[in-house]
């Protein structure tokens, strides 16, 4: 059984590093790198394996039966979202190993990081409430304190910010639990679906408000996104890709997708709910990020706009909408990491985050200045590379489903996109010069994962093509639009029922 | 029903104490509070009125017991509320080394 070492290896190596690798910080890095490697392995393995057990493979701690004990559920989507969290980490533990130049207490930086993957996982994995919120204080812990690793004033205020609205989010989450167990007497997710579909109560209606603005700030959608601008830019660069790239997407959209749509059976005014907030990010994300000076403020800003599009083709609920959400969702996810590791070599080089001192770094940084453009095309929807087509398909969905208004603040939106990034790019790397000179040059595994990067927003447009598309993203929307498969499995478990 | 709402109502102390106080420890401590009454409550839902302690030996028989799972849910989120009280309690201390205030108007080295 694989699916209990997603949880266990990550965990074992936060602590074997904390163990053995304190003084030896090369050691702490291999250790990291290894289990990177492992993990992402493992991951795109346990793609495969699912198509040979019916598309779910159920794993029951200590032998007991399901209702009663935690289980580890993975399914079609739990492997997505386990593919991109190993791989963007491992892009991101190869890029920190010369970043973390700057920086004093490797070790600590690998066990924290270690110990965020082994929550983001176990989230990705969990099918119980509880185990659900426990996972989410793992990884929100450790991205507090990996947010305030650089112990300056303005990373220490940003992380602070951070721990407040995340603490006031986990609290509502597990009062929204404690409803559900109320209600239904159980913690196992397939089991309170199964139970609440005989459910009338009302109550029902504040643990979906609660779940909402609970999940809601941990995605940033926009009425609850204020700590992002602050938090993502304050951490060290590979940790805002990953912050930006995948925690927000698991903690968050993917919390948000289990819950609603295999539990609670996506009730329409969720479905209305997110998709009017969608909208709302999307606008207001776009917006801000036209105004911004700070390199990494504009692509945390942008982080709230492109999440706005997902939560667009979520709302919308139909299979195209979906489909554009999950694919959006994995593109935004590489593209955004790409973006930040960008503005991490810039701010290495020039040791700057303001745009009006940088300029014409075109020639002195080829490779950043490169993969930075092909970032910035694909975030604003630019015909060969993968932000087109999920966009495209989120905007076909919109009008599919009869709104033509939302397709067209989506068009919009995207064009402000572009407008911003064309910013970016003019005062960064383009137009005259201002910086004095460059201090240090890039080294080789931040210019490293950035080409791979790159080449990933290349290569994950495949996933499109028809024949791809069947056995990738199609499985993957099958999960989440299957309202009855997920609870269907606790029955036989149920003897004589309650 | 009382109970409950006198548990819903301290967690609204919590949530207005956290967003509305402007010194960072009565934050902290506002945290707390909101904990400290999702604790109350998982309590309470597992109460039932003259209940046994949920231990089952042979010569209690088939006793009422109270639910023994959100006592064990309840210890859980005691640790987890306290590691994030300590975590909040020493970013305050570095905040402090800092800026030389805990008054969160004058911790604004942020924009926006």
């Amino acid at each position: 059984m694989i699916t209990p070492y997603f949880v266990i290896i990550p965990l074992f190596a936060a602590f074997l590093i904390a163990l053995i690798a304190r003084k030896k910080e090369n050691i702490a890095a291999g250790i990291a790198l290894i289990v990177g490697i492992i993990l992402c392995i493992m991951s795109i393995y346990s793609f495969v394996l699912l198509s040979g057990n019916e598309g779910a493979i159920y794993y029951h701690f200590s032998n007991w039966k399901a209702p009663i004990t935690i289980s580890l559920v993975l399914d079609y989507l739990s492997s997505f979202m386990l593919i991109i969290i190993s791989v963007i980490s491992l892009i991101a533990i190869f890029y920190s190993l010369q970043y973390l130049n700057h920086y004093t207490g490797k070790w600590q930086f690998f066990a924290l990081f270690m110990l965020m993957i082994t929550g983001m996982n176990g989230v990705a994995l969990t099918g119980d409430f509880f185990n659900l919120f426990v996972f989410i204080e793992i990884s929100l812990f450790s991205a507090y304190s990996l947010v305030a690793f650089g112990c300056e004033a303005e990373e220490l205020e940003a992380a602070f910010k951070y721990a407040i609205v995340g603490a006031i989010s986990s609290t509502l989450i597990l009062f929204s639990v404690g409803i559900l167990y109320s209600i239904t007497s159980s913690l196992n997710m397939a089991d309170v679906g199964r139970l609440l579909l005989n459910e009338k109560s009302k109550v029902i209606y504040l643990v979906y408000g609660m779940m909402i603005v609970g999940f809601g700030l941990k995605s940033a959608l926009v009425p609850f996104h204020a700590w992002l601008p602050d938090a993502h830019p304050s951490a060290p660069a590979p940790i805002s890709s990953m912050l930006s790239g995948v925690l927000i997407k698991v903690l968050g959209i993917y919390a948000l997708i289990r819950v609603f749509f295999n539990v609670f059976g996506a009730p329409q005014i969720f479905l209305q709910i997110i998709l009017i907030l969608g909208i709302i990010s999307m606008v207001v994300g776009g917006l801000m990020s036209l105004m911004q000076w700070d390199i990494k403020r504009l692509l945390g800003f942008s982080t709230v706009s492109q999440v706005g599009y997902i939560f667009l083709g979520i709302g919308l609920g139909t299979p195209l909408g979906i489909l554009g959400a999950i694919f959006h969702l994995l593109n935004h996810s590489i593209f955004k990491a790409l973006l930040f590791m960008n503005a991490g070599a810039v701010e290495y080089a020039l040791d700057t985050r303001d745009m009006k001192q940088m300029g014409g770094l075109s020639k002195k940084l080829p490779i950043t200045s490169t993969t930075s453009m092909i970032g910035s095309l694909s975030i604003s929807g630019i015909p060969p590379f993968n932000g087109f087509f999920s966009k495209l398909i989120i905007i076909i969905a919109c009008i599919q489903a009869g709104h033509p208004i939302y397709a067209g603040w989506a068009i919009l939106i995207s064009i402000i996109t572009l407008a911003y990034y064309l910013k970016m790019q003019r005062f960064t790397f383009y137009g005259k010069q201002n910086f004095k000179k460059i201090f240090e040059k890039v080294p080789f595994t931040l210019k490293t994962s950035m080409i791979i990067l790159a080449g990933l927003c290349v290569i994950s447009s495949v996933l499109i093509i028809p024949g791809i598309k069947e056995v990738t993203l199609d499985k993957v929307t099958e999960v989440i639009l299957d309202k009855t498969k997920y609870i269907e499995y606790i029955k036989p478990l149920i003897l004589g029922g309650r | 029903m009382t109970l409950y709402l006198m548990t819903f109502f301290l967690f609204l102390v919590g949530l207005y104490g956290a967003t509305t106080k402007r010194d960072i420890i009565k934050i902290i401590l506002a945290i707390g509070i909101m904990g400290y009454s999702v604790n109350l409550f998982l309590i309470l839902i597992a109460y039932r009125s003259g209940a046994i302690y949920p231990i089952l030996t042979k010569s209690l028989g088939k006793e009422l017991m109270v639910d023994p799972l959100p006592q064990a849910l309840v210890l859980t989120a005691i640790v987890i509320e306290l590691g994030i009280t300590a975590l909040l309690a020493s970013l305050a201390i570095r905040i402090f080394e800092k800026y030389k205030t805990f008054d969160i108007t004058q911790v604004r080295r942020l924009k926006g």
